[in-house]
């Protein structure tokens, strides 16, 4: 199945054979072209990989000839919609905008399910990671890479109590990329360390297997301790373990890689607390990769603010080193992320990366001398402290018992509020057994003690031999199940938003075909909790259902209130009942010059009223621009500010054919304003039959300029090309008209 | 435990070592530290790994819960779950597919039972 650019991806027949699906390839890939320098557009890059075959560069692109480089770091999206199906639509909008790795999050609860689960349930910040649900999704990127000309990732968790199941389901399904931290569902999900650690060793040997990247959990102390910047050195131990215990299963150190995130966010100094530790966790991790999240601990529901956090994170991944460039949508402070958000932070790690491409050709760390030398080697010294008194009190486990792990103070210092576990206790305690001297399992890539040699000694080293090769060799002996919930399912859910695929109606969306969720953003000029209960009757007297306020700002305490709203429009659109004016039609670059050729044209250009923003103006017009002298059109720039007179006078004094007036002064719609005094002036003065007026500016909308009696108006985007068509189209249509009337 | 930030005092057998040495120090802990649960790995299994086994030997997840909840009830698991079917196939000449069908069906358990067991009880 191939994709056009133009069209949406089938669901349908994402699903149709899957039980007979292949995945087309295995193991984690990182981006080509990197480490070279390379010629995109007027610019040399230092840092950048491979470009895509077809992408959605960044909006600016428009003024760089729509180059969009792509950075030398995999960029990931983390999609949690609860959805599968409708997560594939966001992941090729994704790719499209330069994501390499998609994270899948399991549905809140799947962790603690001893097994796999099958078919294709709803899920609640996360799809439950299925089998099918995995295929469906391996499948529709199997196609979506092809389309954007890079290989991609799919990711999910290898945690929980049915760790090594899953492990197996991923690497029989092609599945790139997974976390397992057995640390992670020790601290943080209350499964039991002795289970956990022993089931992490099996999963982790079949993702060895498989070539699959494995993320660790250390992050997540970062996330869950009170002062997030006092954990670093424990941090530094978490990544030790879990990268030792997975090199000592048979992982290569390569396929290993540290999540890890900037501790702080301002308003601390935040790049005087992040900098040393992200130095001197690479230091110490030099043979392995490095998997940079951004820091979520700080995030409030301000899109904003958690963006330029982002952005800091970013420098600091380029100033140091991140193999895996992770974004965090900037909504996570508010909503399960929307498909918007996911696009925004994908771009803002792209936007930011290639901005400071080449920075560190230019600015260097301080290294050797003064702060961040010292930060570093104590960072360092405390973690190797930390390791120590682990072994003193008796290895991990007790250090876990006592613990020692997400305190709060900075170690050596202790606060007493870490997160402490009983050997004996949490999930799957007791279910651990000991290998008896005949234990056997007759499989690929299995780890531990396992006595083959009791059936076939040539077998020793390719237990699965004895079977006559597993589900690795051979993917045929995959049982397939499909669905087992006749409700809870995928086919139920297309069928309630069939409209939206099969006929021309749409809704707003944000999470889910057909949802119907808008955001809107207001200001009232009140304090903050009558502005946000206002806000919500505003909501409801708009039409919106499930109205709710998901971010509030204070402008002053008495003076306003920014407020961000939610809610559900109970209507759809159908697409094939609008009026859409037909899209500016534009003429070949040859056809309008051999037409100005043939018959010069003359015309007067200003900006009108009070304004001195030229630069639009100048765009439509400069030939260095692209702009409309290069077709050979004579133009008379009479400057910035000029009042509507001066322009009417001088179009009649140069004979000229056209009068082209920009505006980007919008307040109290002084700019359209000003169009029709333009018109006016120009009946007065009797030429307004045989002269185009044609008004521009960023505001300006063509229906509403065409009312104020000028011939056309050109927004946002507009180019010389599109307003030399217009002139040439108009003039022809004028000189019929007058022959007509002659 | 609380404890105030003694590191001054702690970091005394390390503060002349060199940057290098302590990295070793570092990497020569962490060791340490995870050879144990390496070794507890390596001796150990679970209903996990045990159903981890059989979808790889071609059972489905569903197969797999029920032939390892067999396994457990019989105090069977430290055999290997994938071993129980690979030895029942063999004795009774069946593919591994039918025997282990046959042990989700509650079947043939007390074969297995004897073929493990016979000569211990």
């Amino acid at each position: 199945m191939q994709l056009k650019p133009n069209e949406k991806l089938d669901i349908e027949n994402i699903l149709k054979d899957l039980d007979k699906y292949r995945p087309k390839r295995r193991g984690w890939t990182w981006r080509k072209g990197t480490g070279q320098r390379r010629k995109i557009g007027e610019f040399e890059y230092y840092d950048t990989s491979e470009s895509l075959k077809q992408s959605q560069p960044l909006p600016a692109a428009k003024s760089f000839d729509e180059i969009d480089p792509q950075p030398d770091s995999i960029i990931t999206t983390e999609i949690a919609s609860g959805r599968f199906e409708d997560d594939i639509r966001r992941m090729r909008m994704a790719a499209w905008h330069g994501a390499d790795h998609i994270m899948v999050i399991r549905t809140a609860g799947q962790s603690h399910f001893d097994g796999l689960i099958e078919g294709t349930p709803q899920g609640i910040g996360g799809i439950p990671v299925t089998r099918k649900q995995v295929r469906a999704q391996k499948k529709a990127l199997d196609i979506i890479e092809e389309e954007v000309g890079r290989p991609i990732n799919y990711h999910s968790y290898v945690s929980g109590v049915a760790g090594p199941e899953i492990a197996v389901m991923f690497a029989e399904e092609g599945v790139n990329g997974a976390h397992q931290d057995p640390q992670y569902n020790v601290l943080y999900r209350n499964i039991n360390m002795i289970r956990s650690f022993v089931d992490a060793a099996v999963a982790k040997r079949v993702m060895a297997w498989a070539d699959m990247a494995q993320i660790d959990g250390a992050h997540n102390a970062n996330a869950t301790a009170i002062k997030a910047w006092k954990v670093m050195p424990e941090l530094m131990v978490q990544h030790a373990i879990n990268s030792m215990f997975s090199v000592k299963v048979g992982m290569k150190k390569e396929n290993i890689c540290l999540s890890t995130v900037p501790p702080t966010a301002p308003p601390a100094p935040c790049m005087r607390l992040d900098l040393p530790y992200a130095v001197a966790l690479r230091e110490l991790f030099r043979d392995y990769k490095m998997r940079a999240q951004m820091n979520t601990k700080y995030m409030e529901s301000s899109t904003r603010e958690a963006t330029v956090t982002h952005v800091l994170n970013l420098l600091i991944s380029k100033l140091t080193r991140a193999d895996i460039q992770s974004t965090i949508t900037p909504d996570e402070g508010r909503n399960v992320p929307w498909h918007i958000y996911n696009i925004e932070a994908c771009d803002t790690a792209k936007q930011a990366l290639i901005g400071m491409d080449g920075l560190k050709e230019m600015v260097q760390i301080r290294r050797h001398e003064g702060e961040l030398a010292r930060k570093v080697r104590e960072l360092k010294e405390r973690a190797i402290l930390f390791m120590e008194e682990i072994l003193e009190v008796g290895g991990y486990f007790k250090a876990v018992e006592l613990g020692f792990f997400v305190d709060s103070g900075y170690y050596p210092e202790r606060n007493g509020d870490g997160i402490a576990r009983k050997i004996d206790g949490g999930i799957g305690a007791g279910t651990v057994v000991e290998r008896e001297e005949d234990y056997m399992a007759p499989v690929t890539a299995h780890f531990g003690y396992n006595n083959i040699a009791q059936y076939d000694e040539s077998a020793v080293d390719n237990p699965s031999k004895l079977i006559g090769g597993c589900t690795f060799e051979d993917p045929d002996k995959i049982v397939f199940i499909d669905e087992l919930d006749e409700n809870d399912n995928v086919y139920k859910r297309l069928e309630e938003t069939r409209e939206f695929r099969e006929t021309s109606k749409i809704k707003p969306e944000m999470e889910w075909q057909g949802d119907g969720i808008i955001q809107i953003t207001l200001f009232l000029p009140t304090e903050e909790r009558i502005a946000e209960v206002a806000a919500i009757e505003i909501g409801k007297r708009m039409g919106l259902e499930d109205v709710e306020v998901i971010h509030k700002e204070i402008m002053q305490l008495a003076e306003g209130t920014r407020i961000e709203l939610k809610g559900r429009v109970p209507f759809t659109i159908d697409t094939s009942e609008l009026v859409i004016p037909p899209k500016p039609e534009v003429m070949s670059d040859e056809e309008i010059r051999a037409e100005i050729e043939a018959n010069p044209m003359r015309i007067v250009a200003a900006t009108v009223g009070q304004d001195e923003h030229s630069v639009g103006l100048r765009e439509i017009i400069d030939i260095k621009h692209g702009g409309i002298e290069k077709y050979g059109i004579e133009c008379h720039y009479l400057g910035t500010s000029v009042p509507v007179e001066k322009l009417v006078d001088a179009a009649i004094e140069l004979d000229a054919d056209a009068i082209l007036a920009s505006t980007i002064i919008s307040h109290d719609d002084v700019h359209y304003k000003n169009m029709k005094k333009l018109h006016e002036l120009c009946v007065e003065k009797g030429i307004r039959d045989r002269i185009i007026i044609a008004c521009g500016g960023t505001q300006v909308s063509n229906e509403l300029a065409v009312q104020q009696g000028v011939d056309a108006g050109f927004g946002r985007g507009t180019k010389g090309v599109h307003v030399a068509t217009f002139l040439v189209k108009k003039r022809r249509e004028l000189k019929e008209k007058l022959r007509n009337e002659d | 435990m609380k404890r105030p930030d003694d590191f001054e005092t702690r970091r005394q057998h390390l503060k002349d070592l060199t940057e290098e040495e302590l990295e070793r120090r570092f990497w020569e802990l962490a060791e340490k530290i995870v050879d144990p649960l390496i070794e507890l790995a390596y001796k150990h299994t679970s209903p996990s790994i045990e159903r981890s086994v059989l979808l790889r030997m071609g059972f489905s997840s569903i197969e797999a819960k029920a032939i390892v909840e067999g396994a457990v009830d019989r105090g069977l698991l430290g055999k290997g779950a994938g071993h129980l079917v690979y030895r029942l196939a063999k004795e009774k000449g069946m593919d591994i597919r039918e025997a282990g069908l046959k042990l989700v069906e509650g079947e043939m358990w007390d074969e297995v039972v004897n073929i493990f067991r016979g000569g211990e009880h």
